[in-house]
């Protein structure tokens, strides 16, 4: 049975918190008093989750049967739902940085603004964003070549940039506008923007696909216009501008094909 | 009677010009005059000499004012301020020797310190890129004795790196390369016709902010794909004449600055300078540099990357390193506020961040190491002024090469004044004592 522990900020942080334990996987099997005594870390010191939030109801016996409501200030608060496998959260106010990094499973609602690195990793689960997205949201982490690989991403605002960097799977989209830099040496995976798009699109990607609904500024010389073709998405079909790239990276064959990244401009 | 002193290091950029004469007084304590160096070396040398010099601790008092404190006192106030703090930034290192750095390492795992170096600023894009890329590098000896293509992407070492054309990239005579000049062909990217553009055999005028546009050109030209008639203002036909130009060296190299590193795309742009680098090898042998800018912020990178496992931007917060610029780079926990005391030694943020990365400075517990004043001595709660690294004392830097070389003392630093070495071990000890390490 699902069962909602609601944490509510009432303290708040005098620099910033680091609360990789606000998960469902962690919370699971926890009374309110325990979720109140676990640690969270403010610069280089420890401190308890009570001290900073409120807990209230309980959590339930596994991660699946978990449900996490976060309110009040979160704007200093980083990591929420972090390597989340199941379960689900809800975040009301906007949310610092790393909102669902590394996430397996489970779904995330964040009614406002989330910061820079959301989705990091991500390997599955849905990510669902009500208001704007930051820069990096589902890339690798740095150093990585290993970027989001599975789940879903929705951001109903703007993302910023580099987002999808190293991309290889799970799907992005995005209802407002992006900054530059997106899906970035991707290897696979899916983008669908349905407002404007900068520049720097798709840059040394290998394979996947990228759809822009709105404009591009500048497109990257590295892609090739080759036809013109019909695409379904969300039940309409519409007509789209196809190019494959990036032409100046080597490109993998697959069962006698070469496999590209596409983008597809609306027409 | 005067000394010469002959083969002196010169401490200003990364260059380290290692043939420099200086002339000292007999008795070792003056410098008089400095041969061979460009202007700014050398004013880095006289301005050692400057009558004004500030040669003790100072605070900074409630009415603005500074009150003359002593090295034992400057010592106490930054070991308390580290030992207090929750989540203290020690930023700088670039104009102090790598024996300085590795204490100040010992310092910040005492303190549980966020640590960063100048390359925040600078090429700290450039080590992400070579994170996700690797670096085709080799040394500037192999430039001067090998180098026939000769590329400066945004940076204009004419003004930058005064001696670096004469010694190394464009005019010297080296072992396959005996008519210097006559036997390199340069190419220069920048948007504006510098001095160094002035000099080129093709100077591609690119657009500001097209870069990573044109980088990704010359490799689509490269593999002879199709090219759109213009690219980031230039048109087709001149970047597949280029790209002819880079493949029919013999050796060829990429030296880039703060054009790329700083500009759009940041670490994307020189991310694809080293791809464009690595194709190049397909056809001849590139290799690729960074125009490191202080003296020894290379070495900042190779100490805090044999001590912490990362070159910059490094969060012992936790008890352990962590990096993720962006997150645990000085200027983003300045302006977001995440730091509760600053700490700053050879180097200028007051000068070279946003502003609003230099407000928090002021409002925070604060300690300025520089032998200078500067905008950050001056916003500092504690200036302490130290020795002229690489002129009142040695130690070892790192070329922008990565090659090490020793700095040499040549004149006597004013009487009672610590180097930096010397100040820091007394605040690790202090602070040992606060933490209650043995």
């Amino acid at each position: 049975m699902m069962e909602t522990v609601t944490i509510t900020m009432k303290n708040l942080p005098a620099l910033y918190l680091e609360a990789d334990n606000i998960s469902p996987d962690v919370f699971a099997g926890k009374t309110a008093e325990q979720i109140a005594g676990l640690d969270v870390f403010e610069g280089n010191t420890t401190q308890t989750l009570g001290k900073y939030f409120e807990v209230t109801g309980k959590a339930g016996a596994t991660a699946a049967d978990t449900k996490i409501v976060v309110k009040g200030d979160v704007k200093k608060v980083k990591y929420l739902g972090f390597k989340m496998t199941a379960g689900e959260m809800l975040i009301e106010e906007s949310a610092d940085l790393y909102v669902g990094a590394w996430m397996k499973g489970g779904k995330i609602t964040a009614k406002k603004n989330v910061a820079a690195f959301a989705g990091l990793a991500m390997k599955g689960g849905e990510l669902n964003i009500e208001g704007d997205a930051g820069n990096y949201l589902g890339t690798a982490y740095r150093g990585d070549w290993r970027g989001m690989s599975g789940g879903k991403i929705h951001v109903k605002g703007n993302a910023g940039s580099d987002i999808g960097m190293y991309m290889k799977g799970g799907e992005i989209v995005i209802d407002g506008n992006i900054d530059v830099h997106p899906m970035t040496h991707a290897e696979g995976g899916r983008l669908v923007v349905k407002g404007n798009a900068k520049s720097k699109i798709g840059g040394q990607s290998l394979q996947g696909d990228i759809i822009i609904f709105g404009d591009i500024e500048v497109m990257m010389p590295g892609f090739k216009p080759v036809d013109t073709v019909e695409l379904e998405i969300d039940g309409k079909k519409a007509k789209f501008s196809h190019f494959i790239g990036d032409m100046g990276e080597r490109h993998k064959k697959k069962k006698g094909q070469v496999m590209y990244m596409n983008l597809y401009k609306k027409l | 009677m005067t000394k010469t002193i002959t083969d002196v290091i010169c401490p200003f950029c990364g260059t380290l010009c290692d043939d420099v004469e200086v002339i000292v007084s007999d008795d070792g304590k003056k410098l008089l005059e400095v041969n061979n160096a460009c202007v700014i070396g050398t004013e880095k040398f006289l301005h050692s000499q400057a009558k004004d010099r500030v040669t003790r601790p100072r605070m900074h008092q409630e009415d603005g004012s500074w009150k003359e404190v002593s090295y034992d006192e400057a010592v106490e106030y930054t070991a308390q301020m580290l030992a207090k703090a929750r989540k203290p930034l020690m930023y700088g290192w670039s104009s102090t020797n790598c024996e300085a750095q590795s204490v100040g390492n010992e310092i910040a795992e005492l303190s549980r310190a966020c640590c960063d170096n100048t390359a925040a600023v600078c090429h700290g894009t450039t080590l992400i890129a070579l994170q996700d890329e690797g670096l085709p590098s080799c040394t500037l000896g192999e430039v001067k004795n090998r180098a026939d293509r000769v590329i400066f992407w945004g940076c204009n070492p004419a003004h930058a790196h005064p001696r670096h054309m004469s010694r190394y990239s464009i005019f010297p005579r080296g072992f396959f390369t005996g008519k210097g000049q006559m036997s390199r062909k340069l190419i220069v990217v920048d948007p504006r016709t510098t001095d160094t553009a002035k000099m080129a055999d093709i100077h591609l005028q690119v657009e500001q902010g097209r870069d990573y546009e044109l980088l990704n050109a010359l490799r689509v030209a490269l593999r002879g794909e199709w090219l759109p008639d213009e690219v980031a203002g230039i048109s087709a036909e001149k970047i597949r004449e280029a790209a002819d130009i880079l493949k029919s060296g013999r050796f060829g190299i990429i030296f880039f600055g703060m054009g790329v590193t700083q500009s759009i795309s940041k670490n994307h742009n020189i991310d694809e300078a080293i791809a464009l680098t690595k194709d190049l090898n397909e056809h001849t042998k590139f290799s690729i540099m960074p125009m490191r800018g202080h003296y020894n912020v290379t070495g900042s990178g190779e100490v805090f990357a044999w001590q912490f496992g990362f070159p910059y931007a490094v969060d012992l917060t936790r008890g352990f390193a962590r990096y993720n610029p962006g997150d645990t780079s000085s200027i983003d926990l300045l302006t977001r506020g995440e730091i509760d005391a600053m700490f700053t030694i050879g180097s200028d943020p007051g000068a070279h961040f946003p502003i609003s990365a230099v407000k928090p400075i002021a409002n925070l517990p604060s300690v300025c190491i520089d032998p200078h004043l500067t905008p950050t001595s001056g916003v500092s709660k504690l200036h302490v002024p130290v020795a002229f690294n690489g002129v009142e004392t040695g130690g070892n830097c790192y070329r922008m090469d990565n090659v090490p070389i020793d700095c040499r003392k040549v004149v006597e630093p004013p009487e009672g004044m610590l180097t930096d070495e010397q100040f820091l071990t007394k605040v690790r000890d202090r602070l040992k004592e606060l933490k209650g390490v043995a």
